[in-house]
């Protein structure tokens, strides 16, 4: 007894509506929870973010995929289960007034509605009763008739199906979350459990992941990911699993006949797109189709949506010029592929070059930040008057060309991030190739700008580099500097003085660039000189440049330099770029040259046969929301007793201001119904 | 029998004839869009433009004044066309472009207008003037009709760019904000009429306000009016009906929340005898809520059908999804608190304004503070 009891008291609490309020409540909160810490990211990220203390902890509580979590999934359990007995509980009461007309009410309790009112009427009850009726009709009310002793009363009502929305609407919540529940990750979890599947780390050869970690054809519920390079072909997906990955196999391959990927000339991103050809293991049967952004395409079940691409091993062709002093003075052809690494450990070297990623252009506003002139504020309005066509601030959007990302790394295992471009950008009015660094994956890059010759070409740089960074050649450079700068009258000591301090200029630039000279000035020169001094030694590295560079080209066997004006401004882009180079971090510089760009598509694959359960859940829901909101139910109560007196009670299920308005509308329509002027 | 006719006459025999000129306008301008337009539209852009008469015609017919508000958006859209002739440049180069209905300059003086229309509004309530108020009224239809204008020749104006960047104009934070400020104008309007009272529309235009100051920070600090093309994502017909579907639920949130504070301080006894009873105010908060919730119910489904398109999976708690899916509850829970016996009062008026919290959040908090997949311009 005691027992029945309390399983009526929980049936009570669940559904009850404060237990729903509180409930929805809840679920708000927690899903707040999983929007607060990012969710899904790999294990790594989250141990950096919260520390090795917390990240277990957090682990536990599964914070990283809450909506799958177990509380997670029970609050939702309680909600599916409220519902249900909310709506058990109601079933009955319900369709009991759906169907009745309480044409039983008794006149005590007709007068204690809030809208009611009493009047008298004229007509004898039989011909009240016709029209009443008619009126009822003409309204929209459906009607049941009682006589009884002191009078007939007419019990109407309208608009009973607002009910209908509430079983529609509420069961379509059981439905949903029953439907969400088939496509989420829980039938997954169920094989792991019982089919013994394990996840694998995602880093070795598709054919060495054991069966375990297999997903067969058979599997009627998943999401993953194919990832197939242009010309090849796969017929499995990856499916991210905690922190691991599972292999589901596909009933059929495709294959990537072409990437398609196209831009705005803002750059922004306008088409992704793969041309695919799908054949079904099964069948041999095949298909030709292209797969769009929006536009999914369904085989054997499975839906496939374009989700990303990649690189897919793009081949790059390099030039490796060495920065070293006394390197090599050729630059070396090499070829590397994206996403690949690749050792490097000829010539003294012993680096790996792991290339990363491949971009075919890259757009970038080329558009001089002009300060902006103070115009006054009408003026200002008036910029932002017109179409919203045109930006109130110039934009030259420019390709830039091919550039390349990859990391450096030597033998400690220590690795520095590069960004080269393959063709020279112009900035400041002249041509450079850009390179830049960074010491960590979060930090912008540095760039160094490799000046462009006469030729537009970066070949003189490294050339007046070599030279001037060789000590062998510092006196050579210093006497030849000293003989151009001084005339020939001058004294030997002031000549020997003069070739003295090149030399050991040229040294200090050679070991530390503007550094070392900038600390040789701090400590040997009184402070009101320094600026002095400093135009000196800079007067004397773009001389000694200018020498340098004669003297590469005569190495070279090149024809004598012809003056020129363009050349003083190579030769100070000179000095900074070889200043930047001995902060470069890496001793060789790679020039992109050329590629082969590979294009790869990842296509999510997904069956779920959840989703026609969750659209015919959605489709009740707004019916049953729309149902229960608009439609409203009314009783009307019209009693006309034979003494001449008459009752008018309306009720309706939800408490609004119409309701009033309604009421005295119908009672004013019935007391002129059963008072007719005498004369119509 | 004249009276008892009234509400079971088939609708159409209620239709007066500037309803029928109205409906047939519609019609007409829908098949001239079609005949026009329709080689930039696919099959669904087609079905949800013939589905927008019968729309737009119950709009009118329920809502009389709406027919003239759209019949001058589109006649003043119609003039900005005409005068661009097919030429961006001659933005610059016509007055009346230049000064009053190219889109950019029409969005400023919805922006001007709506700002009068709140002083105007707040002027009725400290004065009592019902003058004020009426002038609150008229001008916040104009800033409406602006608006409207604006996005309509927005519209326009992205095509001109280009056909390829050519969409309608709902697709980034600034175009969705303009959309706000009209849809939640508009349903104080329509509110408006419905109860006979403009003494709301100090508290309403005051959150419109705040979203069209919004908006003019983001043009002048950010420059955001530029249009910008689509990316892939949201090159879809579902942009159509999934975003105003949104906004007509924000709207409505938004006004629940605003009519809430006059009812919280009508309870109070705080301006009681100027504002419209407590039930008036309730009743007004419940019918928002009731709108908002049905829309936005449609919304984040209609949100579902076109992430199952675009990314493979009807719901991936995404956090913009999550965020309304939190609205969503929210609002939920109101009507059943408004159900419970107990809970209601002023209640429901707190309960009300943290809504707006909770829906501000979804619309720019998540924008600014978290990342996902949405991708309508991060602050
Ligand atoms: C996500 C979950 C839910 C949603 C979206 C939802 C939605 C709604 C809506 C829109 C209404 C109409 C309110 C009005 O007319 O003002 C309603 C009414 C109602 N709901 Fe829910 N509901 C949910 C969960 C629940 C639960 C768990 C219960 C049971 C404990 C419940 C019990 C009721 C009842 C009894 C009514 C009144 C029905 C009537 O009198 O016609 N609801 N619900």
């Amino acid at each position: 007894m005691r027992h029945r009891s309390t399983l009526r008291a929980i049936y009570e609490l669940l559904s009850s509506m404060r237990f729903a309020i509180s409930l929805l409540t809840l679920l708000g909160v927690a899903s707040i929870i999983g929007t607060v810490v990012k969710q899904n990211e790999p294990y790594n990220n989250y141990l950096n973010q919260f520390g090795p203390f917390w990240f277990p902890v957090f682990e536990k509580l599964g914070l990283y995929s809450v909506y799958n979590s177990f509380w997670f999934l029970t609050i939702l359990g309680f909600l599916v289960l409220s519902t249900s007995a909310c709506i058990l509980r109601q079933t009955r009461p319900m369709l009991r007034d759906m169907r009745g007309f309480r044409e039983h009410a008794r006149e005590a309790s007709l007068s204690s509605f809030a809208h009611h009112a009493r009047f008298a009427h004229s007509l004898p009850v039989a011909q009240a009763k016709e029209a009443v009726e008619a009126y009822l009709r003409n309204n929209g009310f459906s009607t049941r008739i009682n006589g009884r002793e002191d009078g007939i009363l007419l019990a109407a009502k309208q608009g009973s199906w607002t009910r209908i929305g509430y079983f529609l609407a509420h069961g379509a919540i059981v439905l949903i979350c029953l439907g969400g529940l088939l496509d989420g990750n829980l039938p997954l979890k169920i094989q792991m459990a019982l089919g013994g599947k394990q996840v694998t780390t995602g880093n070795q050869l598709i054919s060495r992941i054991p069966d375990t970690s297999r997903l067969g054809v058979d599997n009627w519920s998943f999401r993953g990911n194919v990832f197939i390079p242009e010309g090849k072909s796969a017929n499995t997906a990856v499916l991210n699993v905690q922190d691991g990955i599972l292999l589901q196999d596909l009933p059929f391959t495709v294959s990537l006949r072409k990437f398609h990927l196209e831009h705005y000339e803002s750059g922004m991103p306008k088409r992704f797109a793969s041309d695919i050809i799908i054949t079904e293991n099964a069948t041999g049967k095949s298909v030709e189709k292209t797969i769009e952004v929006n536009k999914p395409f369904e085989f054997a079940g499975v839906m496939m949506y374009q989700a990303s691409f990649e690189d897919g091993g793009s081949r790059l062709h390099l030039l490796g010029h060495d920065l070293r002093s006394g390197g090599a003075p050729r630059p070396l052809a090499t070829e590397a592929v994206v996403g690949e690494a690749m050792a490097l450990k000829t010539a003294g070297f012993d680096y790996t070059l792991e290339l990363g990623s491949f971009r075919a252009f890259n757009i970038e506003n080329m558009a001089a930040d002009k300060p902006e002139a103070d115009t006054g504020n009408f003026a200002r309005l008036e910029k932002h008057l017109g179409s919203g066509a045109r930006s109130p601030t110039a934009k030259d959007m420019q390709n830039v060309g091919p550039s390349i990302q990859f990391k450096l790394r030597d033998s400690a295992g220590q690795a520095r991030e590069y960004q080269n471009f393959m063709q020279p950008i112009r900035q400041d009015g002249a041509w450079y190739l850009l390179t830049g660094m960074r010491d960590s994956p979060s930090a912008p890059f540095r760039f160094m700008r490799i000046p462009m010759d006469d030729d537009g070409r970066p070949d003189s740089w490294f050339a007046i580099r070599r030279v001037m960074l060789d000590p062998t050649r510092h006196p050579d450079i210093a006497r030849r500097f000293t003989a151009t700068a001084l005339g020939a009258d001058t004294s030997p000591d002031v000549r020997a003085r003069m070739q003295e301090t090149t030399a050991s200029t040229l040294e200090l630039f050679a070991r530390g660039g503007f550094e070392s000279l900038g600390k040789f000035i701090e400590n040997t020169i009184p402070e009101t000189e320094r600026d002095k001094a400093a135009d000196v030694f800079i007067k004397i590295l773009e001389g000694s440049a200018w020498e340098a560079w004669k003297m590469a080209r005569a190495d070279a066997g090149l024809p004598a330099l012809v003056p020129a004006a363009q050349h003083s401004r190579l030769l100070r882009d000179t000095l900074n770029a070889t200043n930047d180079s001995l902060h470069y971090g890496a001793p060789v510089y790679f020039q992109p040259v050329g590629f082969d760009e590979v294009r790869a598509t990842v296509l999510q694959v997904t069956r779920s046969p959840g989703k026609p359960i969750v659209y015919l859940g959605s489709l009740l829901l707004v019916l049953g929301v729309f149902a229960m909101l608009y439609v409203r139910e009314r009783r009307l109560f019209v009693l006309i007793k034979d003494t001449g007196e008459a009752l008018v009670a309306l009720s309706s299920n939800r408490k609004s201001m119409d309701v009033e308005e309604r009421f005295r509308r119908h009672r004013d329509d019935l007391t002129t119904l059963l008072n007719p002027s005498p004369r119509s | 029998m004249e009276i008892a006719q009234k509400e079971s006459s088939p609708l159409l025999r209620r239709l007066s004839p500037g309803d029928w000129l109205y409906a047939l306008a519609l019609a007409g301008g829908a098949l001239f869009a079609l005949r026009q337009y329709g080689g930039f539209m696919d099959v669904y852009d087609k079905a949800i433009l013939l589905f927008t008469v019968p729309g737009l015609a119950a709009m009118g017919f329920a809502w009389k004044p709406f027919r003239a508000f759209l019949a001058a958006s589109t006649a003043l859209a119609l003039v900005s066309i005409a005068l661009y002739q097919g030429d961006l440049a001659r933005a610059e180069q016509v007055f009346f472009l230049k000064y009053l209905i190219s889109s950019q300059t029409a969005i400023m003086w919805m922006s001007a207008l709506f700002f009068i229309a709140t002083g105007a509004f707040c002027l009725g309530l400290a004065a009592r003037s019902d003058f004020a108020d009426a002038t609150g009224s008229a001008l916040t239809w104009c800033a409406v009709t602006m608006g409207t204008t604006g996005l309509m020749v927005r519209w326009y104006e992205s095509y001109l760019i280009g056909a390829d960047v050519g969409h309608i104009p709902l697709s980034n934070l600034y175009e969705v904000f303009v959309l706000f400020a009209l849809m939640t104008g508009l349903l104080y309007l329509y509110y408006e009429g419905r109860y006979a009272t403009r003494r709301m529309g100090a508290f309403v235009l005051l959150v419109i306000s705040a979203a069209v100051a919004f908006l003019l920070w983001y043009t002048f600090s950010r420059e955001a009016q530029e249009i910008q093309p689509l990316i892939p994502a949201l090159q879809s017909y579902w942009m159509k009906v999934h975003v105003p579907a949104n906004f007509i639920g924000y709207g409505a949130f938004a006004l629940a929340a605003m009519v809430g504070v006059a009812d919280l301080l009508v309870r109070k006894g705080i301006l009681a005898n100027r504002l419209p009873p407590a039930e008036v105010l309730d009743d007004v908060m419940y019918k928002a809520i009731a709108i908002g919730f049905a829309f936005f119910t449609i919304a984040t489904i209609l949100g579902a059908l076109w992430a199952a398109e675009a990314w493979g999976t009807y719901w991936q708690w995404d956090p913009k999804e999550t965020w309304a899916f939190i609205v969503w509850l929210n609002y939920a829970t109101w009507l059943h608190i408004r159900l419970t016996k107990g809970l209601r009062g002023p209640m429901l008026a707190w309960w009300a304004i943290a809504g707006l919290v909770v829906t501000a959040f979804a619309f720019v908090g998540v924008n600014m503070f978290l990342s996902g997949l949405h991708s309508y311009g991060s602050l």
